[in-house]
């Protein structure tokens, strides 16, 4: 066998080469869209040309033979061509508006769900969970296949106030953009690491360990040739295990789930803003979390019966006030929802004007 | 080899919703370790707690990363995930495909690896999810052969990622399909080699609408605006307000800074071009009668990031606007950049996020050394407090009164 040697940078395949015709002719032309149907996106070119994009949804951890699906399918109504959204959807690109019901059709017959456009639930970004990463303290896809199998009716339609973008990180890393999502799943570790004095004297940089932890809590134990944690001051970032294995930080009897909500991305009308924590714990009930199944969906609840049209949840929290949220909600509030980190302070209420 | 029922596992192929564990199922049907995947994750669903251990150094000659160790932590019961290392490859902008390109990425996989990918990763890669470590020079040759190349992974530039631009979007102020590709071939050697304080990412958004989530998600964020008024078509205005689209309501009363009227009488849509804050909730209420202005280009934003360590940061104003529209423009972003990285890998701390390192030093320092000048547009609000790290060589140090006698 002849020994193939690899060409070093050569950068990403060019996006060109995967552009169907009616995009190359009308590139940087495009004048509007419109949604025709949930799932479906028509946009038209300044030429008076369209291009039909039907979203499906996708797990994102898929085999090959998933993929191999779709291009069955690409190549029978779409000409070969497709793309994957940031959201990790698939959407089928049509150029021909007669293959556009036959696609659609095929689709739903072979058990796809098209969906996730407009005012809708799109799909949830997420990271590996107990799939594929060492310190999850949930298992990512579970906990979204659970969430959207119970929000599916919002899926495929359009009928919520906004778009609804969820997001859900394994850890207290807080991967996959949870930080700036409407809902944010985020699984927490809330016990402090436990330490392997062998594993970390065997391998681990003790200085590099010691300025891991954003609190201090990490002192050198020069006697031990190890270190010690100050369990008071350490508030379970896993810092210091990504740093060491010897500081191992999951532990399932406490490890579990915290939800978010508020936050966007997007620049309309307000501007981006962070997710805040509204439900500090819930248990990992695995194999379907219906803890967590049944809190998102009663914020998503409160939120279709109270918002304006068109206000995100973040939106509408904030002209209702966080403390209507939770009144509205019936969430319980507690201290471990006030921040007392970093930037608490500008989270305080400098004001004397409030609900109830 | 373990128990292979998978109770728990097999709850999550009921309900609408696509299931990864038929994924994985489909999967092992052709391959022992995504066939072990199964009852080891079936055991962390049960103990509730992940079984893999601390990533190890595995890699490609040639190149510092994009390969990511992964070793289950019981091996002798799941021989066959004893490695399963992670594989990212560099995607297409945009994330458009042929499907000649997408079945090459299968046929590959199918032969050195588990069949297992995530489409995506969170940053954009394509990722192939489990490998034995003997296997990652030939996957890596022979996608190389193929036309691919590896994504970023450790203290480097992280692959980037951009939305679908003047791909299929009337809003794309710059070309973000072209300006990814462009740039990343760029720096090339910034992503396969690390060689930072930590990870760096750039995301390409068309417009404020930031599909990329670039904001929040890398350290630079080029979102795409215009500098002039946005253009309006006043027959569509009449036609949205003939069909009975509330244009007061939703369009004129939500504006940020209410710089847009309708005219009930005339059917006509005005704006206060010197008021508008370019947000695109008018433009994504009214695409067929509202469009960015015709002086397009980019803002660039630094300092986005997760959580981890110090809170999660949001990207902010450097530069307000900057041409994007040929690849002469490209020159200031890349120079821009490699100023930026210069003065982030001489002052950062090791895992030290450019962002922080800005927060840590101060904006005023950074923009002096960066020489990047400074203007309002940067800031929500001018500082509250008196504390001016003035520069003494500045100020008057001439060691006389004022009056003229010595000191």
């Amino acid at each position: 066998m002849a020994i193939v040697k690899a060409k070093l940078d050569q950068g990403p395949p060019n996006y060109k080469e995967m552009l169907p015709p009616v995009i190359t002719e009308n590139y940087g032309k495009w004048d509007y869209h419109e949604i025709p149907s949930p799932g479906v996106l028509k946009h038209v070119a300044e030429s008076g040309a369209a291009i039909f994009s039907v979203r499906v949804a996708s797990p994102r951890l898929v085999s090959i033979d998933f993929i191999r699906d779709i291009c069955v399918l690409a190549d029978d109504y779409c000409d070969g061509f497709l793309r994957f959204t940031t959201r990790n959807n698939v959407e089928f690109l049509v150029s021909d508006e007669a293959k556009l019901k036959p696609l659609m059709d095929a689709l739903t017959a072979q058990g796809y769900c098209i969906g996730g456009t407009g005012p809708s639930i799109s799909n949830i970004v997420h990271t590996q969970g107990w799939i594929h990463c060492h310190t999850a303290a949930t298992d990512a896809s579970g906990v979204v296949k659970a969430v959207m199998d119970d929000l599916y009716e919002y899926f495929d339609s359009m009928k919520l106030p906004a778009k609804l973008k969820m997001g859900l990180a394994c850890c207290l890393n807080m991967c996959g953009a949870a930080h700036c999502s409407d809902i944010a799943i985020v699984g927490v570790h809330r016990t402090p690491p436990v330490i392997n004095h062998d594993v970390i004297r065997k391998g681990t940089e003790i200085p590099s360990l010691v300025a891991s932890c954003p609190t201090g809590a990490i002192r050198p134990d020069p006697k031990n040739k190890s270190v010690k944690v100050n369990d008071d001051k350490c508030m379970y970032c896993g810092n210091c295990y990504t740093m060491s294995p010897g500081m191992k930080l999951n532990d399932a009897r406490n490890d579990g789930l915290a939800i978010l909500v508020g936050g966007k991305t997007s620049n309309a009308r307000s501007a981006p803003s962070f997710s805040r924590m509204v439900i500090p714990f819930l248990p990992n009930t695995a194999p379907r979390w219906p803890e967590a199944v049944a809190a998102v969906r009663n914020i998503i609840e409160v939120w279709i019966a109270n918002a304006q049209k068109g206000e995100r949840i973040g939106e509408w929290v904030e002209r209702i006030g966080w403390e209507r949220f939770f009144s509205l909600t019936g969430i319980p509030f507690s201290d471990m929802l006030i921040d007392d980190y970093i930037f608490s302070r500008e989270t305080f209420r400098t004001g004397a004007a409030f609900k109830y | 080899m373990t128990e292979k029922k998978t109770p728990l596992l097999d709850e999550l192929e009921k309900g609408k919703w696509p299931s990864f564990v038929t994924e994985i199922k489909r999967a092992a049907v052709r391959s022992a370790s995504a066939a072990e995947l199964l009852p080891l994750l079936e055991r962390s669903y049960r103990e509730r707690i992940g079984h893999w251990k601390h990533g190890g150094i595995v890699g490609v000659r040639g190149y510092g990363g994009g390969v990511i160790g992964r070793y289950v932590d019981v091996p002798e019961e799941f021989p066959n995930l004893a490695e399963f290392h992670t594989v990212r490859l560099l995607q297409p902008s945009g994330w458009f495909y042929n499907t000649k390109t997408l079945r090459t990425v299968c046929d590959i996989w199918e032969k050195h690896g588990s069949g297992l990918t995530n489409m995506h990763g969170s940053t954009g890669d394509i990722i192939l999810l489990g490998c034995k470590t003997n296997q990652i020079q030939p996957i890596f040759d022979e996608y190389s052969e193929a036309g691919f190349d590896l994504g970023g992974s450790g203290s480097c530039l992280r692959t980037t990622n951009c939305c679908v631009g003047p791909g299929r979007c009337e809003h794309a102020c710059y070309d973000t399909l072209d300006a990814c590709y462009n740039i990343t071939n760029e720096f090339m050697d910034e992503l396969h080699r690390p060689m930072w304080p930590y990870k760096s990412k750039i995301k390409f958004s068309g417009c404020a609408n930031d599909c990329t989530s670039s904001i929040a998600r890398s350290d630079c964020s080029v979102i795409g605006t215009w500098r002039d008024t946005l253009v309006i078509n006043q027959e569509a205005v009449k036609e949205y307000a003939a069909n009975g689209f509330p244009i007061q309501s939703q369009v004129c009363a939500k504006c940020p800074t209410k710089c847009l009227t309708f005219n009930k009488e005339t059917q006509e849509l005005s704006i206060v071009g010197e008021e508008c804050s370019r947000c695109m909730h008018c433009i994504n209420m009214m695409p067929k009668a509202l469009h960015p202005g015709k002086e397009r280009g980019a803002t660039i934003l630094i300092g986005g990031k997760s959580t981890i360590v110090q809170s999660a940061f949001m990207s902010w104003v450097v530069v307000p606007f900057m041409k994007l529209e040929s690849e002469d423009d490209y020159e200031p972003f890349k120079d821009l950049m490699r100023r930026i990285w210069e003065w982030w890998d001489e002052n950062g701390k090791t895992r030290e996020r450019i962002g922080e390192t800005i927060y840590r030093l101060g904006m005023g320092k950074f923009l002096r050394e960066t020489e990047i000048p400074p203007v309002p547009q940067m800031v929500f609000r001018p500082r509250a407090n008196p504390y001016v790290f003035w520069n003494q060589d500045d100020l008057d140090k001439s060691g006389t009164m004022l009056d003229g006698s010595a000191l």
